[in-house]
């Protein structure tokens, strides 16, 4: 039998250098990440109005942004490096204080009973602030939350909430809630 | 002695690239595995905004992405300079969104939609008018896992 001719590998690796460099180009490396939210359920429609109780004016902290990105936080005008603390002390109410939310007592598992804060942030944007602003107050938000959470797992179990394990977690997350509400928005402050 | 010496031994060999090719494939594979292909061509601008709570999306084929911003330059003429939607590859109407979800969850295995999340990639500067009424699509649509796509900030303490 004739012997057949060896195939050239010699433009083996060109070959796959060319794809390798397809490849290289089309990747897209960079992990996407944002803040995540979850929105609320869309009431159903033929709902009756008003089967909730009323809130207590004390345990909603309310946050409000206009158009102009002006920052109002329970009546008054805040800088948002400021939200965060101010956020931190309503969700903690260290003092038991008559303007900050109350509180309840709940058993949890793991943790014990447990004072846990009946506070809601309420969060209600104009229709003409910037994004960007909007996103630098839920972070704030979102930040003070955690941090809570931070410090609450230092102190009980002895290290950061994100090493704990998924029951210390749970546990923690239902010591402290995060509930921030956000109000549909509406015109805030003048005529556009 | 001699028997072992290489007539030439002062030469230095060249080095072999007979191992170039399976270096390379390896490379390639490496790539092709971990590769997802830019699937839209951006129409808008998006600069995201800046935050520092982020999480990771972990899985990106459950992932719908809506795009908000100032249309490109090539397109303003059409479209003018005021934030657009973008879903997929083309401009669209907010009334849009909840078939597009449809479609998007349409593509996925049912058992997968309840992971589902929508990133909202939103220009820092469009007003917040347009996301809100996204937001309200996107509830009536059900699709309430949304992340809001932003870039790490570098805090100085």
């Amino acid at each position: 039998m004739r012997k057949t001719p060896e195939i050239p590998s010699a433009s083996m690796a060109d070959i796959a250098f060319m794809l390798l460099i397809f490849f290289l180009v089309a990747t897209t490396m960079d992990v996407d990440s944002g803040l995540e939210r979850v929105l609320p359920q869309m009431p159903p429609e033929n709902q009756e109005q008003d089967d909730t109780p009323p809130i207590k004016e004390r345990n909603v902290f309310s946050v409000l942004l206009d158009q102009y990105n002006r920052l109002m936080v329970e009546g008054e005008i805040m800088r948002v490096e400021d939200l965060r603390e101010k956020a931190k002390e309503f969700m903690r109410n260290p003092t038991n204080s008559e303007n900050l939310p109350e509180t309840k007592t709940t058993e949890i598992p793991l943790l014990g009973n447990i004072e846990v804060t009946k506070g809601i942030i309420s969060l209600r944007n104009d229709h003409g602030t910037q994004y960007g602003t909007y996103i630098a107050v839920q972070n704030e938000l979102v930040a003070a939350v955690n941090e809570l959470r931070d410090e609450f797992a230092s102190e009980r179990f002895g290290k950061t909430y994100a090493n704990c394990t998924n029951e210390q977690k749970s546990a923690i997350r239902e010591a402290i809630p995060s509930r921030i509400s956000e109000a549909e928005p509406k015109t805030i402050g003048g005529k556009k | 002695m001699s028997k072992f010496r290489k007539s030439n031994a002062k030469e230095v060999p060249a080095v072999s690239t007979a191992s170039l090719p399976d270096i390379v494939f390896m490379l390639l594979f490496f790539f092709m595995v971990t590769t997802t292909m830019r699937e839209v061509t951006l129409k808008v601008r998006t600069t995201l905004p800046t935050a520092t709570e982020l999480s990771k999306l972990e899985k990106k084929s459950l992932v719908s992405y809506v795009y908000v911003g100032p249309p490109q330059k090539q397109y303003t003429k059409m479209f003018g300079t005021e934030p657009r939607i973008q879903l997929n590859d083309q401009f669209a109407k907010v009334s849009d969104i909840p078939d597009f979800i449809l479609a998007e969850r349409a593509a996925r295995d049912e058992a997968e939609i309840p992971f589902m999340v929508t990133s909202l990639k939103v220009d820092e500067f469009t007003k917040m008018q347009i996301v809100g009424e996204i937001k309200q699509e996107l509830r009536k649509a059900a699709a309430l896992h949304i992340n809001y796509s932003s870039r790490k900030k570098i805090e100085v303490k």
